[in-house]
């Protein structure tokens, strides 16, 4: 364990060492604060289409800073040939895989926690009220949204050969989550049947994240909370598919040359 | 041969110089007959396509996040009438069988049912993250809707509804009725043969500042641009038709001239324009009753 802590540790340490988190927030902040101030109709209290943009913003920032920071991990160390020092120690491939893994959910949690908490108080200082429970509902199926993206990334690094092409494929595959992962099986009902067949499994076997992404218009929209059993469900659903890339990532690292 | 960078500093200076003197009546030109607006200038006609989708945000925000998605596109929504119509929960307006908007309300309320029934348990569980109640904005929520209704006048102004459905808002929700008549104004200065402007320009003078004689003036015109713009269609836009010439005829017989209501009222009939013709025949001999014997004045 302490050694998983030690390797997640390095990680976050690189991520606020790293300009991308600041760069994002700033962006973030200036868009929306900039929304924020212009006036329609003199109308003051305006506020769904701000909390709209300033979630998206989030979102995109996490994944960006999700994929961004997990898909160099690995290929950073193989190229630096550090990981040889840190496999020569008493440490597994295995621990290698899970704390990196950790790092980067750790690190993402850390900025995701800023986030949020901008986004908490632009809110309420429009909005006048902070409905707490829906934010945490938000921010913690946010967070275990990245744990399976992180894990996917993770698993993407030790499949291609360059980081830039791992990050170009997670992002794809998320985007097309996100726009037609809920409507594959409908799609899936107007094709030819080997299509269909294909569409269908496809719709079965993806990380449907797109649930999570759309919790978004609950906030933005001021929906009730969804229930908590719900939300424990959902989170065991995506510790599922995080524990499975992960897994993958460790049966292709435990065989993988590491020699370039 | 010897390079002095202050003088190749100054040709290039010399040379972004003359180039501007060049272009800037060029680019005066670009903007010349349209709003003077970038977004304009730079999308070209590709704008219209996003004040479209502006003001399917706008629907969007309306339903408070319910609406189909791309994947659905039967079931949205053919015209901004729902966005208009009194909200069914307000006591006037409640479960009143009789009344158009309510059977409107119910062709809505089928249509926006898109959703139907989970195929699969993935779908049933993932409909507990997603917003599946179909409701409007009620009162004082509404103003959520402006910020896309404005985006949407600005890259396309000549999309009437924009300005139809956002000065309804802000005259009947917000109290802001000056705000609704220049955002009116602004719509009938790009859409000069507008009658559904013209209609709501009339809606506000007569509801809002209680002025029937500019209302009478407003709702006239809206008359004479339906007649130039629909009447020779195959599909005219009656819902507008039986709406102007209703709210007409009661001004006039409000005035006691009653055989010009009967005349507006038998045109709304002629064109089979109100959802209701029985009741505005009833209406009609009500005022042929009152011209043959017309009551004593107040």
């Amino acid at each position: 364990m302490n050694v998983i802590l030690c390797l997640a540790a390095i990680v976050i340490k690189e991520l606020y060492r790293r300009k991308d988190f600041y760069v994002l927030f700033v962006i973030t902040a200036v868009i929306t604060l900039m929304m924020g101030s212009v006036s329609f109709f003199h109308e003051a209290n305006i506020v769904r289409y701000v909390k709209d943009i300033c979630l998206l913003l989030i979102w995109i920032s996490s994944l960006v800073i999700a994929i961004v920071t997990t898909a160099r991990q690995i290929p950073a160390e193989r190229e630096s040939r550090t990981i040889f020092p840190l496999l020569a120690k008493p440490v597994t491939r295995g621990q290698v895989v899970v704390g990196k893994f950790a790092g980067c959910w750790l690190a993402c949690g850390l900025a995701l926690v800023v986030f949020y908490l901008f986004f908490g108080l632009v809110s309420a200082a429009k909005e006048g009220h902070l409905p707490l429970g829906q934010y945490l509902q938000a921010f913690w199926l946010h967070w275990a949204t990245l744990a399976v993206v992180i894990s996917m990334a993770l698993l993407g690094s030790l499949v291609f050969s360059a980081p830039s092409a791992n990050a170009t494929i997670c992002f794809t595959a998320v985007v097309a989550i996100f726009i037609l992962g809920g409507y594959l099986h409908k799609l899936a009902a107007l094709q030819p049947p080997l299509i269909a067949l294909l569409l269908l499994l496809l719709y079965f076997l993806i990380p449907h994240l797109e649930w999570f992404y759309t919790l978004r218009e609950r906030l933005v929209f001021d929906h009730s909370l969804i229930g908590w059993d719900d939300c424990l469900l959902a989170t065991a659903y995506l510790a599922a598919y995080a524990a499975a890339f992960l897994f993958a990532a460790w049966l292709v690292f435990r065989r993988k040359t590491l020699t370039t | 041969m010897k390079i002095y960078p202050a003088l190749i500093l100054a040709l290039l200076l010399a040379a972004a110089f003359s180039l501007a003197t060049c272009l800037q009546p060029r680019a005066l030109a670009w903007t010349q007959g349209r709003a003077d607006h970038l977004v304009q200038v730079l999308l070209g006609d590709g704008r219209q396509i996003l004040a479209s989708q502006m003001f399917i945000e706008a629907d969007v925000y309306f339903h408070s996040g319910y609406y189909p998605s791309a994947f659905d596109q039967a079931y949205a929504p053919t015209d901004a009438r729902h966005m208009t119509r009194p909200v069914a929960s307000e006591p006037a307006h409640a479960h009143d069988a009789a009344d158009p908007d309510h059977h409107e309300e119910e062709e809505h309320e089928k249509a926006m049912s898109f959703l139907g029934e989970p195929r699969d348990w993935l779908e049933r569980f993932g409909r507990k993250f997603a917003i599946t109640a179909h409701t409007h904005l009620d009162h004082g929520k509404a103003r959520e809707i402006l910020p896309w209704l404005r985006l949407s006048a600005d890259l396309d102004p000549h999309r009437i509804e924009t300005y139809t459905v956002a000065a309804y808002w802000l005259r009947q929700d917000l109290g802001k009725a000056k705000e609704a008549e220049a955002f009116l104004r602004e719509g009938l200065n790009a859409n000069p043969a507008s009658y559904e402007i013209l209609l709501e320009l009339g809606r506000l003078y007569y509801d809002n500042y209680h002025d029937p004689v500019r209302a009478r003036n407003l709702w006239g015109a809206a008359l004479r641009r339906w007649t130039q713009r629909e009447a020779g269609k195959p599909t005219p836009d009656l819902p507008a038709l039986g709406q102007i010439t209703v709210r007409l005829a009661h001004l006039e017989e409000d005035d006691r001239h009653y055989a010009k209501a009967i005349e507006l009222l038998e045109i709304a009939l002629a064109h089979n324009a109100s959802p209701h013709p029985e009741a505005l025949a009833a209406q009609v001999q009500a005022l042929r009753a009152k011209l043959a014997h017309p009551p004593a004045p107040k």
